[in-house]
């Protein structure tokens, strides 16, 4: 198989939320593909859609309130979003693996963390007790958890955070996944355990050869494991490169005003720390112009007008916006139309 | 959790003394005289002497310590001669009813059967039917038939038996006329015909009583079960692939149990104390009409061991909630 095969790949994904004050537009027309082995990092504020997008794309979302209003989602060459539950639950935790953020409530405190690594196993690879638990040793030692036969009939609050974040990833990686979602896995974890389990997921990848998805908020994490990295605003792709394109020549505003807002450990020490300044939009309507306009210092005519689409601005980059910063000008065919 | 039990039995005890001296001294206090059923044309000397030879006259430590002394030492010995049949308690002073003259404990070993048959019956059907409803109605929150159940329990809540029951009464043992109205205490149950006739005349008190309890174990059934449904580990459970029986089922049931199996414990002690309007209402000579009929008759021996036994089984049914509190939820360790 190539190397550059996707393994999963999402259409116009375009989610949105019922509520009682109306239809919230959680995530617009996202497309982007996942190829074999990569890892793929997720940037965004609180609210960009990252988490929704991931969920949609399994059925993790609670319909209703949410609805799933188009797009496909083509994984081993079926589109999940028009699968019955029963196929989707044949992939879920099976060749698709979740981890999320909050490891502290993320695992059932009532049942031992032996049975909940055993669940999967018996339900997708048909294994019985006993061959569950030889396997589930075998994944807790992999995660790096000492003395893991004993610690099988441990309950989660007997286990730290980081080690609850070790399990839950043994959880995601027992049915050998082809894809791993990890969602903000290392938000709720102090700066130590962070680096910790960082290490251990790309020792894994390394081991596993799995696609990973990265959803995270800290530009640091991604610039440290991912191969590529989506930037997510008010529900839609607004960048996409490679990362180091991605930090060396970032092309969308919003992108440059997080690169900004990451204090520096050298040279001279800012008094105050750098903000981008308002608040990410609410979307009620599916946008008719640009999410960003209203924080946007290189705001134009053509940004109230129309929503960008996804402009090519380098091999594998594309970024979401009129501005072209490499000629330092509106980008030419929207000047020409305007 | 063996020294945790053995703690808290041994702190009890203490407990209930205290108890039994509050009730003591409460029903020093209230008034009411056992004389006052005997007729006007009893002389007051005699009435007199009947007070005292009931032993009212003694000082109040004295008539506490005797009580203290039979309850905890005569009555012991005489349910152990009656299960194996010894002498230990011959010729000792039991407390005695002070309206029949004959040992309270029998009368309540008597009552006790038609309360548990009845009010046991009613707990035991009204958790059966609470618990579905609650997980269900969770499950399908803001559903016809959550709404649905939101009313019958407000009805349930609001309505008091001594309207229900009648109501049942006027519906099913008048116009319909399918069951009896009063509880034949004196039924005895011998053959597949008596039992059948024990079931119909069981069948209004249990639905009364039934109604109630269902109301309040659905309503925190289905508020566990909501608490827990949003919990994380149930999108962990789900991610996992599992079904959606497994994860209700299995992950949220198990830990929306733990409250409910504790407020379930903490409601037995009531059973014992019977249900004093519902009883009343149908005629069931259970244990709620017992007490009812001593605190008209100012039998104080009586009432107040009727009030201890609750005591004892509220003291000890708290100890049992929380121990299985301990059992059904891992973090809590008691040692």
């Amino acid at each position: 198989m190539p190397q550059n095969a996707p393994v999963l790949d999402v259409r116009d994904l375009t989610t949105i939320f019922h509520t009682r004050t109306g239809e919230v537009h959680a995530v617009n027309g996202v497309s982007f593909d996942l190829r074999r082995g990569e890892l793929l990092g997720v940037v965004g504020e609180s609210g960009s859609g990252k988490s929704v997008t991931m969920m949609s794309l399994i059925g993790l979302l609670p319909t209703p309130p949410a609805e799933i209003r188009h797009g496909t989602v083509t994984f081993e060459g079926r589109d999940l979003l028009r699968m019955d539950d029963a196929g989707l639950r044949r992939i879920r935790g099976d060749r698709i693996g979740f981890v999320f953020q909050d490891p502290m409530t993320s695992l059932n405190p009532v049942f031992p963390v032996g049975h909940q690594i055993a669940e999967p196993l018996r339900k997708h690879m048909r294994l019985n007790r006993r061959q569950a638990r030889d396997r589930a040793v075998e994944l807790l030692e992999l995660v790096g958890i000492p003395d893991a036969a004993r610690r099988l009939g441990d309950y989660p609050h007997q286990f730290s955070g980081g080690m609850r974040q070790r399990v839950m990833i043994a959880i995601a990686l027992a049915c050998d996944p082809d894809v791993l979602i990890a969602d903000e896995p290392t938000t709720a974890l102090d700066v130590t355990i962070q680096a910790q389990i960082l290490e251990l997921v790309k020792d894994l990848r390394e081991k596993l050869g799995m696609a990973i998805v990265w959803i995270t908020h800290d530009l640091g994490v991604i610039a440290g494991i991912a191969d590529r990295v989506m930037v997510m605003y008010g529900g839609q792709i607004v960048e996409h490169a490679a990362v180091r394109e991605m930090f060396a020549r970032p092309r969308h505003p919003y992108t440059r005003a997080l690169l900004k807002t990451v204090p520096s450990v050298r040279g001279r020490r800012e008094p105050r720390l750098t903000v981008i300044e308002g608040q990410p939009p609410i979307l009620t309507a599916a946008p008719d112009a640009c999410p960003f306009r209203d924080r946007c210092a290189y705001r134009f005519d053509a940004c109230d007008r129309r929503n960008p689409p996804r402009f090519d601005v380098g091999p594998g980059h594309d970024a979401a916006c009129f501005w072209d910063f490499d000629a330092d000008a509106p980008r030419g065919r929207v000047a020409a139309h305007a | 959790m063996l020294t945790f039990a053995l703690r808290r039995i041994l702190i009890s005890i203490p407990t209930l003394l205290v108890i039994s001296l509050a009730i003591f001294l409460l029903l020093e206090l209230a008034p009411g005289d056992p004389m006052s059923q005997v007729p006007l044309t009893v002389p007051d000397e005699v009435k007199q002497r009947m007070r005292e030879a009931l032993g009212m006259g003694e000082p109040i430590p004295v008539r506490y310590g005797k009580w203290l002394l039979q309850f905890f030492w005569v009555e012991p010995l005489n349910l152990i001669d009656h299960w194996f049949g010894t002498t230990f308690a011959a010729g000792e002073q039991r407390i005695l009813s002070w309206q029949t003259r004959s040992p309270v404990m029998e009368i309540v070993a008597q009552r006790m059967p038609q309360t548990l048959w009845v009010v046991g019956m009613s707990y035991v059907v009204g958790v059966l039917i609470a618990l579905p409803i609650g997980i269900y109605s969770a499950y399908r929150q803001y559903s016809v038939f959550d709404q649905a159940g939101t009313f019958v329990s407000m009805i349930g809540y609001s309505v008091p038996p001594f309207f229900s029951g009648v109501l049942v009464i006027v519906i099913f043992s008048i116009q319909l006329q399918w069951f009896p109205s009063v509880y034949d205490t004196t039924h005895v149950v011998d053959s597949w015909d008596s039992f059948v006739v024990q079931l119909r005349q069981m069948i209004m008190p249990v639905m009364v009583l039934a109604l109630q309890t269902t109301a309040q174990i659905s309503r925190f059934m289905r508020a566990s079960m909501l608490d827990n449904l949003g919990q994380d580990y149930v999108r962990t459970a789900r991610a996992k692939g599992m079904s959606e029986a497994v994860v209700v089922l299995r992950h949220v049931l198990r830990n929306s149990m733990i409250p409910v199996v504790t407020v379930i414990a903490l409601g037995v002690p009531g059973i014992f104390g019977g249900a004093i309007i519902t009883e009343q209402v149908f005629k069931v000579n259970g244990i709620g009409q017992l007490l009812i009929t001593a605190i008209q008759g100012a039998d104080l021996p009586m009432v107040q061991t009727l009030t201890f036994i609750f005591a004892v089984l509220i003291v000890g049914f708290n100890l049992l909630a929380d121990i299985l509190y301990g059992l059904l939820d891992p973090r809590i360790r008691y040692d």
